[in-house]
């Protein structure tokens, strides 16, 4: 199978395989006009399988969500067909509009226009809090 | 300027501040009587609560202030559709500080994300209850005369139970408080404030659904309801309602100087009959919450007991 290589964007590679479409989601990418390739279940020799993402658009994208989903995902960033930086997502210090709070109670579930806004609680288990009722984020 | 959200925005220096300035209230209450004349507490409660209500009311009528408001959503254009953020914005306008209460976790928060004025969290669902905690916070430093080196029981609905949350976070400060949790499998302190104050700061607790068995290790004993508005299912909370009764017999083991505390009101989870025990503290505990919640709004607003800080 072949996909064209980008001149200028991000390829989200060695995604836990079956986790590319959830990204796909939380990071919006259903509203780029740009190309963007998925690719599922491609071999790998470190993790047997994995997922890709590539994005064909030099635009600035919020890739926050991707070290609380998949922190083992690494961002490539291309520039003119070259390689120019290669690092893992990270675990951001607060996520802000891309998970929505499910507790039933939280004020998030009635107040309009509301940001939807994560704290990172504790990085050694990769817990992220609502800041506004504090119930856990799930993915 | 400074809101009161949850019992953590606060320092164990400002704590201290805050439960001196109620005793000295206490000891010297013709002092404070015009301390906050001319300004106005707005009660804005969004849920029903006479008590906690009630007693934000008294603090600022003592301090020599005015009080408006409403006491139910019903009441107030929130049943109209109004944000949280745009009924802040417009109390703030007719009050100089503001108590809320709300049945969505977070309101106080959002509503001093954009309020010009303070704002004191009276209650947001089963999250934070930061003013009924001073005064849990005051009432055992008035009967025990410290605020660390004794065993804690806390029994009853501690999953729902937003006073068992803030009082943990808030104890979990002080050197050689000893935890002892008691409560159904069903109503156990949710997990997060085991990993995450618990067992993150390696404070010792034990978990237990005997209440009869821990009673002699008790320096302090805290009551809790089991609410009926926390359930969405009838049926568990009628099961569950009855678990843990404090009766005169289940006190047998009890120390001599056991402080009994709930944040009140009661159903049937402290017989009556112990009412007339010196150890049941928790009718000063009402009265205590006034006090310290005078001394919350002076705090607040800038104000001593000479005036202006």
């Amino acid at each position: 199978m072949n996909i064209d290589s980008i001149q200028n964007g991000i390829v989200i590679d060695h995604i836990r395989s079956g986790g590319a479409m959830q990204l796909y989601q939380l990071l919006g990418l259903d509203s780029l006009d740009c190309p963007v390739a998925i690719i599922k279940n491609a071999p790998s020799d470190k993790m047997g399988r994995k997922d890709i993402i590539k994005i064909d658009s030099a635009q600035p994208l919020n890739l926050d969500v991707l070290g609380f989903v998949d922190p083992d995902a690494t961002i490539n960033v291309i520039r003119d067909c070259a390689l120019v930086e290669k690092k893992h997502a990270g675990l951001p210090e607060r996520i802000r509009d891309v998970l929505r709070c499910r507790n039933p109670r939280c004020i998030t579930s009635v107040e309009p226009d509301l940001p939807q806004v994560f704290q990172l609680a504790n990085r050694e288990t990769k817990t992220y809090r609502c800041i506004y009722c504090e119930a856990k984020a799930e993915k | 300027m400074r809101h009161l959200i949850d019992i953590r925005d606060l320092s164990e220096r400002e704590i201290a501040d805050l439960l001196d300035l109620a005793d000295d209230i206490v000891a010297n209450r013709e002092a404070y009587r015009e301390v906050c004349k001319y300004k106005k507490l707005a009660t804005l409660f969004f849920e029903p609560s006479t008590r906690t209500r009630l007693s934000f009311e008294a603090a600022m009528y003592e301090l020599g202030g005015q009080v408006l408001g409403f006491s139910e959503a019903a009441s107030s254009s929130a049943s109209k559709g109004e944000s949280v953020a745009d009924t802040i914005r417009v109390v703030g306008c007719y009050a100089d500080i503001i108590a809320m209460r709300h049945p969505k976790e977070g309101a106080p928060m959002v509503g001093a994300m954009h309020s010009t004025v303070p704002i004191i969290n009276a209650g947001d669902g089963g999250h934070n209850h930061p003013t009924q905690t001073l005064t849990d916070l005051m009432t055992i430093r008035r009967e025990k005369g410290r605020l660390s080196d004794f065993t804690i029981g806390l029994c009853g609905d501690l999953k729902f139970g937003r006073t068992v949350h803030s009082l943990i976070a808030a104890l979990s400060r002080y050197e050689n408080v000893k935890f002892v949790l008691i409560s159904p499998e069903e109503l156990k302190v949710p997990s997060y404030i085991k990993k995450d104050i618990l067992a993150e700061q390696g404070l010792p607790y034990v978990q237990t659904t005997e209440l009869t068995d821990v009673m002699p290790q008790l320096d302090v004993l805290y009551m809790t309801r089991v609410q009926r508005e926390r359930f969405f299912n009838e049926e568990d909370y009628l099961r569950l309602k009855d678990s843990y009764i404090l009766t005169p017999e289940k006190l047998r083991g009890a120390k001599a100087d056991l402080t009994i505390l709930h944040p009140l009101p009661r159903v049937n989870e402290i017989d009556t009959a112990i009412d007339a025990d010196p150890r049941a503290c928790y009718f000063r505990q009402a009265l205590n919450g006034k006090f310290v919640r005078m001394a919350l709004i002076m705090t607040l607003l800038g104000l001593t007991k000479e005036g202006q800080a």
